[in-house]
């Protein structure tokens, strides 16, 4: 009980039951929020371009996507302060389109935006006890289940410090502590850990698979890989305004890439492809990058005495394929490497 | 359009403003209690000495009191919706942080236009006891108990200025731009209502002035501080009435374009 804010558990235990919604055949868990050709245009800029996808009860569902993807406005979409230009958007059975169920939509989710928007001239305990009142909860319910987050968050020691004396990763969990004031069925975070530190993210991190524990839905955007492949059932990746894959973590890297990656540097980056092409059909993706070539392969072994006669003085990493390789793959590597 | 309010979600934004104010009122309130002295001191005992015919000396501060007071009200009700409304829309991100709760953007408006009445009725009835206290003091600036009707008209005042500047500040992307608000607006209204002499001094004084706000308010607080209640007064609440419900019009779908986007 000490671990989720004000019974969210004994509510998720309670939920099935509740609920009437069909399930299919292989009994998964009902979908909360499922996007048909949903559609965005800021002018020119196509920002969202059709894009389907559904997130399931009790699950992690992750939005990944380099910067100006479309994933921020897919979420402004979802927690209702853009409006849809096209497709459909059902959040908990309510249809998002049109704007008529905003009320009843945002009730019924929390919301963690992408850039802090705490009150700075109140106390962590006073952002939470006013942002209670705005969904009901008044006076000694209101404090009580600011007190609940407090704790869940870990600020209870901070509870009367103003919010510009916190450090950047407890004015974060002061925000998810605000997004959960409702004892959401899906709490909506936008990247929850863009600029942290480390230790901060690890701590937040914790907090959310504490969430997920106790039953709450998440839908994060996110475009730190490790994030995605810690905290997320299943993801998909988005790039100018398109989802362009999508699947659990591992499934996808199955996917769409070997298993493991032979990663050669070398100072002189001319004697490398020569070296590669002699590799033959052993190597069944490679990547010239400036300062290094990245080798995809099912079997490393084999190729590795070969490179070590052909390249003895090149510097050799042998890893697993990533969640970021098949990022890179399939967004390219514009920005880092333009 | 849609949904109309929601009376809990509009008493929160109000009650996020009494929060923050709550800290620091004794503060705040004591400059509504000198801002008059000063004027009437100043310009009613002082400069109302040098003034000749009906106006002279003591008939001065009678004179001034019910305008400046008005003026009180359109002040705290305008700053609230000028440069702390813009604070709170883009700097502090606190409107982006309200629409991620149920809140829609009409409950938004609705909350601060009350939170900023609630200023100008503050500023409007601290002013109201300094006058009271001149008549204690022998001055006659309040006498007519028509004057128990001026807190809601201080109230109606202060919610249209308070409209006025939501609507100037869903308007502008620059916080700078309040300067000409300020220069352009308040500052002539505050001349040029009939406070300090009668417009109709001016050519077409009287008619320019019928069609700014201050101007009307100016006569309502006049008339109920002093008796003289008419048509004049009738007409000058329907306008402030009118002005102020045209504009609610308006508003929160000029601010819902800005923020829900």
């Amino acid at each position: 009980m000490a671990e989720c804010p004000g019974g969210s558990s004994a509510r998720a235990a309670a939920r099935p039951a509740r609920r009437t919604a069909p399930r299919t055949a292989d009994d998964a868990p009902p979908v909360v929020l499922r996007a048909r050709g949903l559609r965005k245009r800021y002018g020119d800029l196509e920002a969202v371009a059709g894009i389907d996808f559904s997130v399931r009860r009790g699950e992690c569902f992750g939005m990944l996507g380099p910067n100006g993807a479309g994933k921020s406005t897919t979420m402004r979409m979802i927690y209702r302060a853009s409006p849809i230009d096209e497709g459909s958007l059902e959040i908990l059975g309510l249809e998002a389109a049109g704007g008529h169920n905003d009320r009843a939509i945002k009730r019924r989710i929390g919301v963690v935006p992408q850039e802090d928007s705490l009150d700075q001239e109140l106390t962590v305990r006073e952002n939470l006890e006013v942002f209670a009142r705005f969904y009901g909860l008044r006076g000694e319910t209101g404090r009580a289940r600011a007190e609940a987050l407090l704790a869940f968050v870990k600020l209870r020691d901070k509870a009367e410090v103003r919010v510009g004396a916190l450090s950047g990763g407890m004015r974060r969990r002061l925000m998810v502590a605000r997004g959960l004031l409702s004892e959401p069925e899906l709490l909506v975070l936008d990247e929850p850990t863009t600029g942290l530190d480390p230790q901060a993210r690890q701590g937040l991190w914790e907090r959310l698979r504490a969430l997920r524990r106790g039953g709450t839905t998440l839908l994060l955007t996110t475009h730190y890989m490790d994030e995605a492949e810690q905290l997320c059932d299943r993801l998909v990746i988005m790039d100018r305004g398109r989802i362009v894959a999508e699947g659990a973590p591992r499934a996808l890297i199955a996917a769409h890439l070997p298993p493991h990656v032979i990663e050669l540097h070398m100072d002189t980056a001319g004697a490398l492809p020569e070296a590669v092409a002699a590799l033959g059909d052993a190597i069944e993706r490679s990547e010239l990058l400036s300062d290094r070539i990245l080798l995809y392969l099912h079997d490393p072994d084999a190729v590795l005495s070969q490179l070590a006669h052909a390249l003895p003085e090149a510097e050799v990493l042998v890893r697993r394929s990533t969640l970021e390789d098949v990022f890179l793959k399939l967004t390219g590597r514009r920005l880092e490497e333009g | 359009m849609r949904a109309g309010f929601d009376p809990a979600i509009v008493w929160a934004v109000w009650m996020r403003n009494f929060t923050v104010y709550r800290r620091t009122w004794v503060m705040n309130i004591l400059p509504n209690f000198f801002e008059p002295l000063l004027y009437l001191v100043g310009l009613g005992l002082g400069l109302g000495a040098y003034l000749e015919g009906p106006l002279h000396g003591p008939a001065y501060v009678a004179f001034i009191g019910p305008g400046l007071m008005a003026a009180a009200a359109m002040n705290g009700a305008s700053f609230e919706t000028t440069y702390n409304m813009f604070v709170r829309m883009t700097f502090s991100r606190l409107y982006e942080a309200y629409l991620g709760t149920p809140a829609l953007v009409q409950d938004v408006v609705l909350g601060e236009l009350l939170w900023a009445t609630t200023r100008a009725l503050a500023y409007g009835c601290a002013f109201l006891l300094v006058l009271l206290g001149f008549d204690l003091a022998g001055y006659r600036v309040v006498t007519s108990w028509w004057a128990l009707a001026l807190p809601p008209v201080l109230a109606l005042i202060g919610a249209c200025f308070a409209l006025i500047g939501q609507c100037f500040t869903s308007l502008i992307r620059v916080i700078d731009l309040y300067a000409y608000y300020y220069t352009l607006f308040l500052t002539p209204l505050f001349l040029f209502s009939g406070i300090f002499f009668h417009v109709s001094r001016f050519p077409f004084g009287e008619q320019i002035a019928w069609c700014t706000p201050l101007y009307h308010s100016v006569r309502l607080c006049r008339g109920l501080s002093q008796g003289a209640v008419g048509l004049e007064q009738l007409v000058s609440a329907l306008w402030l009435l009118g002005v102020s419900a045209v504009l609610f019009a308006i508003v929160p779908r000029r601010l819902r374009e800005r923020l829900v986007r």
